[in-house]
């Protein structure tokens, strides 16, 4: 569509003999055409130097028999201790990954429920200057650092919660997931809301005039047309859950336990490296098996991401078939 | 595809008559959900609010910590925090916005290169930001630090936590937010305008900077002012590649390491002696970061509401 167009100004350029400049011009097009798209690769550049330098750093727990020694693929699974400080460091994984578990599974029980209802009242039922006075609060909560949110769990919150529950550890897994949900809700539920608005309105016109009633219509109709979205939006929720950290290092404890029970402290994978990377030796075993864990956040993340994309795709696909 | 869609879904519409006392009951309940997540930020703010705002002095602003960070103020928190997203701006929206306008602009869509940014972008968005901090410390720090210092012979000079890497790392972290908005800023401009430009001779670069940039603006500073926001709360990724649990002066250079007010809340909430002596100064350093973030975030909620207004005018 361009190309026509600037051709047109060079034939009205031709005429007045400036061919000298508009050799300039064109070279300097060239030069800012390959700087833009210079700028656009920094984005790819990013992403697969994450991919190279973390994964470089966890290396020598696969390679090097001077860091198996302490720290190996089979070390982590061997022991369900994680003390990775002591005479004899103890790299056991299990404590974190059901810390982790445990958390994310606490954070998403609060939050979905809570963002997915408030996405379908806001985009089915709520009358306009509700609806405009719903989507400020979620901004609000999206702008609050998690940090803040760390410090809210910890200072505040643990102490309700344990005043309610009668739990013996302050702070644990229920505590640190409700934070932690508190965070994810605004995820969800701007996915969700996006979603669910993207439906036709013929859709909803169509079910009430066969005599839904305006519950039908949502539940039957609207949640099953944007369920692609409203999938991705708790697939990102989940991503954003299970990579989180200042929530869970301030509110959970950060207790390396294996139990089943949500009023135990847990510690997270994040949480392990936020904790422990400051005081570790360069290079180290510990060094090592701190961006091992941040190699499988990665992974796990970039895997529920690259699938929520999917559902993204596939929303559009269906909606545009509509 | 619509009709396998919509046509079974409609089946279970018998049930309209007597379903009608239920739909309305759930039909509150979603609103009950969404009544909740405004208390729950309500308590959160008004608690923070409450006991933070009597903290919250010109002293306070102003003076440095004392007394083992029991007493004094937050300034050097402040003034780190400034700086770090000083530099994270100028090195973030050159490199974001130029990004932008590739994508908008110049790149064919179904190229494997267009794809292959368009998915970093997305992806990128999603990384845990401890990774983000893996990463500065890993490649900036370890890597390009490190490796300048071997090749300048300098002595430790690049290659420790400083204020330049962990702008930078933030800076990496918030690229997708600068993208995605001033690319939605490009999306505003109308067609017309471009060939109009065109049309009297411009070429495309002279369009670009002349027209499209101009009327993009509000959108790209939205941008800006997001990545700012979110760039002044986060704390996992600079405490690997900069942040200082406590330092006498300010930094006088981006090699100096600086404190920060999410990673002081940090600090002050988890390592502080006595808690309950701490506690006014901890809350007022909470109400300031909040104060800070939320004034941002209002400009930049301001700015696209009006993108917006004008985008949706135009259709």
């Amino acid at each position: 569509m361009s190309t026509p167009l600037s051709r047109i100004g060079s034939i009205e350029h031709a005429g007045y003999g400036a061919s000298a400049r508009r050799r300039w011009q064109r070279a300097a097009e060239a030069v800012i055409t390959v700087a833009l798209r210079g700028c656009a690769f920094l984005a790819v550049a990013g992403l697969l130097l994450i991919v190279v330098f973390v994964f470089k750093e966890a290396l020598p727990i696969l390679t090097s028999a001077e860091t198996q020694k302490e720290a190996s693929l089979a070390g982590f699974a061997a022991t369900p201790l994680w003390q990775p400080v002591g005479d004899v460091p103890k790299y056991g994984m299990l404590p974190l990954f059901v810390g982790t578990l445990k958390v994310v599974l606490v954070a998403m029980l609060f939050a979905v429920p809570f963002a997915v209802l408030a996405a379908v009242f806001a985009s089915e039922f709520a009358p306009a200057r509700v609806r405009e006075a719903l989507k400020p609060a979620i901004e609000i909560l999206a702008g609050i650092p998690s940090v803040v949110l760390g410090f809210f769990a910890l200072m505040v919150m643990a102490s309700w919660l344990q005043a309610v529950t009668g739990s013996v550890v302050r702070l644990n897994a229920l505590n640190a997931g409700i934070a932690l949900g508190l965070g994810v809700i605004p995820t969800v539920f701007t996915v969700c809301e996006d979603a669910l608005r993207a439906v036709p309105k013929s859709f909803r016109e169509a079910s009430l005039a066969l005599g839904a009633t305006p519950w039908q219509t949502a539940w039957h109709v609207t949640l099953p047309a944007a369920g692609a979205g409203v999938s991705a939006g708790i697939l990102l929720g989940l991503a954003r859950a299970v990579g989180e950290t200042m929530i869970v290092l301030m509110a959970s404890g950060n207790a390396a336990i294996v139990s089943g029970s949500v009023f135990d402290s847990v510690r997270t994978m994040s949480a392990s490296i936020a904790a422990e990377l400051a005081e570790v030796v360069f290079g180290s075993p510990h060094y090592s098996t701190l961006f091992f864990l941040g190699a499988i956040l990665f992974a796990i993340t970039f895997v529920i991401n690259v699938l929520a994309g999917l559902f993204v795709e596939r929303l559009r696909q269906r909606l545009a078939g509509a | 595809m619509s009709t396998a869609l919509s046509a079974p879904r409609l089946a279970p519409l018998p049930k309209a008559r007597a379903g009608d006392g239920s739909g309305f009951a759930l039909t509150g309940l979603t609103g009950f959900a969404a009544l909740l997540i405004v208390l729950m930020v309500a308590v959160i703010m008004g608690n923070i609010a409450w006991f933070g705002w009597r903290s919250v002095t010109w002293e306070f602003l102003a003076a440095t910590p004392k007394e083992g960070m029991t007493a004094g103020g937050i300034f050097p928190a402040i003034f780190g925090t400034v700086a770090l997203v000083v530099l994270m701006v100028v090195a973030l929206v050159p490199f974001g916005v130029g990004a932008a306008i590739y994508l908008h602009e110049y790149a064919p869509p179904q190229s494997w290169f267009t794809r292959a940014v368009r998915f970093s972008v997305n992806n990128l968005a999603g990384v845990p930001s401890i990774v983000f901090g893996l990463f500065g410390l890993g490649f900036f720090i370890m890597f390009v630090g490190r490796g300048l210092d071997r090749v300048t012979g300098a002595d430790m000079l690049w290659g420790q936590p400083s204020l330049l890497w962990a702008a930078l790392t933030l800076a990496l972290l918030n690229l997708p937010t600068v993208i995605v908005t001033a690319e939605e800023a490009l999306r505003t401009v109308p067609r017309e305008m471009r060939e109009a430009s065109m049309a009297l001779g411009a070429t495309k670069w002279q369009t670009i900077w002349h027209v499209l940039l101009p009327q993009a603006m509000p959108g790209i500073l939205t941008g800006a002012i997001l990545s700012v926001s979110r760039g002044a709360g986060e704390v996992a990724p600079i405490m690997f590649t900069g942040a200082a649990y406590f330092l006498p002066y300010l930094p006088s250079s981006p090699f100096d390491q600086f404190m920060e007010l999410g990673y002081h809340i940090f600090v002050l909430s988890t390592q502080s002696p006595n808690v309950d002596q701490t506690k006014p100064i901890l809350y007022g350093t909470v109400l300031v970061l909040l104060l800070l973030t939320f004034l941002l975030n209002l400009t930049a909620i301001l700015l696209r509401a009006r993108m917006r207004a004008k985008l949706a005018g135009r259709d």
